[in-house]
């Protein structure tokens, strides 16, 4: 709003489907007269306007708070999962960053253990599994001494701040070749393994996690860091490398292995 | 009917463990019994059905989104208040109790808000047993910031983000208990109808989102952590699914609503730019900390800011209110920068905006510092606005934020509805006219972790755990009602869409039910209230299909919520003839335009009850008495 505002004209190639078992395919729908200080969900508002008037059905998408904490909105834009903008999520994406007479596809995430409800929505249940499988630290409300009773180092803190900043979107899971969920369980095992609340649990909640992930349809990681390009939290893969060293110390070192 | 809000006796400090002991107990084995619905996976919701599946209650959560991490809750950015006095600047349980009171303008139950106070510690010890990474200092101990509207350091946080590190601690106690099976997790359920069985909540008829099917669900009792209503409003800081209908739909089932024109708009939020707006982003009030907020101090001085010398701005928060300057509490900051913009002194290209400098910040502390504190905040802003904050001023101006009236509560967080119980922003009752920085994060905690456990059991002891099955009469006929709704939107195949109307609605409430109201405008606005209503009925487009993931027809239905729910929004406010907080009545201020309250005649809580539909609702009065603070004139000078 401080600059000029400009419009520019866009094609969209968005992802139509009605649900699970429809095949899907992509529509071509184009835009003119698209304000670049919108956010490209208010684009998408504006389309659907269109289309309900033209008796049409609107693109569904998710999408909540609109400011990139909950982690509710997302789809592959020309191939980048959340878009082109490094560190964001969709709905902070803003259409300056397109150029007039751009065609712009739109898919919803797309990973076996994500299944398409329609158009652009995809159900991500199944992170919340990997996190009921162990993402926790087993302390029941009552009993929790003081909050300085156990300082923790200033870096220690930090360090499981950055892990903690996931928002479950489900980008890294999007982006990687091998539809694998390691950098959100990364981050979380690395979270409450850098904390000492966290240590007593360790080994188990390393095993039980992957071992969810794994039969949940998620692949394995190898190292393509895909992940950590589009993750909008700007996580990064040390918390997966952190989750391999847990691993190895379950598996080795304690009696759960 | 005089309101009964079960206040125990004794001295204030002594209610609440008075209270918890003579409360009646349910036995560890007989817990398993009881069923309890709650919903709603904010932090009241997630804190309550973790703690209540830690008892042994079978517990049932709905939410509207596809997970429980998502609800709006995990967008509070500042921090979280405690009275620790770790930084041993004087503050205590009773300085906190009473800066709340004070900030609520006297408007809240002294009781209520002092047991806040006293548990604001526990919540702290919880969220770092679940190890919840709040920010430390050097020596690994827990750090504080200053929020708004108090003079002592007492707010805890997590960089930015402290909103969304609380609520994933209750969120990981939530999983605990899904994984446990003490929890049963329904998630992308809308809640469409309370069900009443001889007088009491017995249970809820939802929509499934993805399949469009109604499902019911039966429980000896149910509990709503639904949050607030700012959407009201259409542009505001909340999520785009915060709405009011599970509140509404018990509201019309017979559940008082107090209060409902004590609503909060907040000051530092990144002002209105276009047409398609879809919200308005906060800035965290921490940002006044640091930030001074100026304007020109001549009405159309339209040079950049940066051009504009010292002597001709006019850093009027720190003029006005020289105490507390910038952190002077949300309703005045926000009503300061509507005056100076209404004077034409505004800045930006729509003339309402006021500048947030951080300029003798970074002269002070160096660039880093202020980088390390807010970075994550100046990033933000720069993507919407496409501007430097480190070099030209932040343009703020307030939105629609937060609601401090929702459902009346008793003492136990119980509506008038026996097995009824709200927490957190959907119920009213601690924070007055006006609600302090970094107290909704204490409050919704508190409501789940530490006190609906206790009361809930009061209200179940020595009661038989329900044997109901949801094809009761009751649900069947909740199920037809919800039905027929739906039916109803789809059959009216007008030419607007739902947004259009929504636009309009919250048009009119944000220009004369929002920062200061005044009889003549509420008057028109409940006339032009009921006239959208009435086009929203005839004219409204709800394109698709009722047997799919819909999200028009699903704003359709809250839309319709809204309409009715202004019109009790705007009587409330024409009732209220005083000034207090964030209800600014115009014919009601002092000489230098500050709130002018009533004590005589308004100091209680207004509880509205449903009357029908187009009848005007029924008042009843709940008196406020304090016993331990002297009502004074609200102060920040």
């Amino acid at each position: 709003m401080t600059k000029d505002t400009k419009t520019i004209n866009i094609t969209l190639k968005v992802w139509r489907q009605k649900g699970p078992r429809d095949k899907g395919r992509f529509e071509n729908i184009p835009v003119k007269n698209v304000e670049t200080h919108m956010s490209f969900l208010e684009m998408l508002d504006v389309v659907n306007e269109r289309l309900t008037l033209e008796g049409k059905e609107p693109i569904e998408f998710d999408n909540d708070c609109r400011e990139g904490i909950c982690g509710m909105c997302g789809a592959v834009i020309n191939g980048i999962a959340h878009g082109p903008e490094r560190a964001m999520t969709l709905c902070q994406l803003h259409m300056r960053k397109f150029s007039d007479g751009d065609t712009i596809a739109v898919e919803p995430f797309r990973a076996r253990a994500f299944k398409v409800v329609k158009d652009l929505i995809v159900d991500r249940s199944p992170l919340d599994k990997i996190i009921q499988a162990g993402g926790f630290v087993s302390t029941i409300v009552g009993g929790a001494p003081d909050g300085n009773a156990l300082p923790i180092s200033q870096e220690i803190a930090e360090k499981a701040m950055d892990a903690a900043a996931c928002i479950g979107c489900g980008a890294c899971v999007a982006a990687c070749p091998n539809a694998s969920a390691m950098l959100f369980v990364g981050a979380k095992i690395s979270q409450l393994a850098l904390l000492p609340q966290g240590k007593p649990e360790a080994a188990r909640r390393a095993l039980s996690m992957l071992q969810k992930m794994e039969e949940l349809g998620f692949g394995n990681c190898s190292n393509e860091t895909e992940c950590e390009a589009v993750c909008p939290k700007e996580i990064s893969i040390a918390n997966i490398a952190r989750f391999n060293r847990e691993f190895l110390k379950a598996g080795f070192g304690s009696s759960e292995g | 009917m005089p309101l009964d809000s079960k206040v125990p006796g004794g001295p204030l400090a002594e209610k609440w463990d008075r209270h918890r002991f003579e409360l009646k107990l349910v036995n560890p084995a007989n817990k398993r019994k009881y069923t309890i619905i709650v919903v709603g996976t904010g932090l009241a919701g997630s804190s309550a059905s973790a703690t209540l599946a830690e008892l042994g209650y079978n517990t049932k959560t709905f939410c509207i989104q596809d997970s429980p991490r998502r609800a709006h809750s995990i967008a509070a950015q500042g921090g979280i208040n405690a009275a620790k006095n770790y930084p041993n600047d004087g503050d205590s349980i009773w300085r906190l109790f009473y800066d709340t009171i004070k900030g609520g303008d006297f408007r809240s139950r002294e009781a209520n808000t002092y047991r806040l106070a006293q548990v604001s510690d526990n919540i702290i010890d919880q969220c770092v047993a679940q190890g919840v990474p709040f920010a430390r200092d050097y020596g690994g101990l827990l750090a504080n910031r200053s929020f708004g509207g108090a003079q002592v350091s007492r707010t805890f946080y997590c960089r930015g983000q402290t909103g969304q590190q609380l609520l994933l601690g209750a969120y990981s106690s939530l999983s605990r208990q899904i994984a446990a099976g003490k929890v049963k997790m329904f998630p992308r359920r809308e809640m469409l109808e309370l069900v009443l069985i001889n007088g009491k909540a017995k249970g809820i008829v939802v929509r499934n989102l993805i399949t469009g099917e109604f499902e019911s669900h039966e429980a000896d009792a149910v509990v709503l952590a639904t949050g607030g209503y700012g959407n009201v409003y259409y542009l505001s800081t909340n999520a785009t699914s915060c709405n009011v209908g599970a509140a509404f739909r018990a509201y019309k089932k017979g559940a008082y609503f107090a209060n409902p024109c004590y609503t909060q708009i907040h000051p530092t939020c990144i002002p209105h730019s276009g047409e398609y707006q879809s919200k308005l982003t906060l800035m965290s009030e921490s940002l006044r900390n640091d930030g001074r907020v100026w304007v020109p101090k001549n009405a159309g001085d339209k040079r950049r800011p940066n051009d504009i010398p010292e002597s001709e701005r006019d850093y009027y928060l720190e003029r006005k209110y020289p105490s507390f300057g910038n952190l002077a509490p949300r309703d005045i900051s926000s009503r300061s920068a509507k005056e100076v913009c209404d004077e034409g002194r505004g800045v930006g290209p729509t003339g309402y905006a006021v500048y947030l400098d951080f300029i003798e910040a970074i002269e002070r502390d160096g660039i880093e510092a202020v980088r390390k504190k807010y970075g994550n905040l100046f990033d933000m802003y720069e993507n919407i606005i496409d501007d430097n904050p480190y070099e030209t001023p932040m343009m703020i101006y307030p939105a629609s934020h937060y609601t401090m009236g929702g459902l009346w509560v008793d003492y136990n967080l119980m509506s008038n509805i026996e097995g009824l119980f709200v927490l957190g922003e959907a119920n009213f009752s601690d924070h007055g006219a006006n609600r302090l920085g970094a107290s909704a994060l204490m409050q919704g905690l508190a409501d789940g972790y530490f006190i609906i456990p206790y009361t809930i059991g009061g209200y179940l002891a020595g009661k038989e755990p329900s044997e109901l099955k949801a094809d009761h009469p009751a649900f069947q006929e909740a199920t037809r009602e919800a039905d027929e709704r739906v039916k109803k939107l789809f059959s009216i195949k007008g030419k607007r869409t739902v947004d259009s109307i929504h636009r309009d609605s919250g048009r009119i409430m944000w220009e004369y039910c929002g920062m200061s109201r005044n009889e003549e405008g509420l008057k028109k606005a409940l006339k032009l209230m009921q006239d959208l209503r009435e086009e929203f009925w005839q004219n409204v487009l709800v394109p698709g299909s009722d047997s799919d993931y819909n999200l028009s027809l699903q704003k359709a239905g809250r839309v319709a919520d809204y309409l009715e729910f202004s019109e009790l929004m705007i009587i409330d406010a024409l009732e209220r003839r005083e000034s207090c907080g964030g209800h600014f009545r115009e014919e009601y201020q002092t000489e230098e335009g500050e709130a002018e309250r009533d004590d005589e005649n308004f100091c209680h809580v207004a509880a509205w009850e449903y009357d029908g539909y187009g009848r005007p609702p029924l008042f009843h009065k709940e008196t406020l008495t304090f016993e331990n603070v002297e009502l004074s004139k609200r102060s920040y000078k």
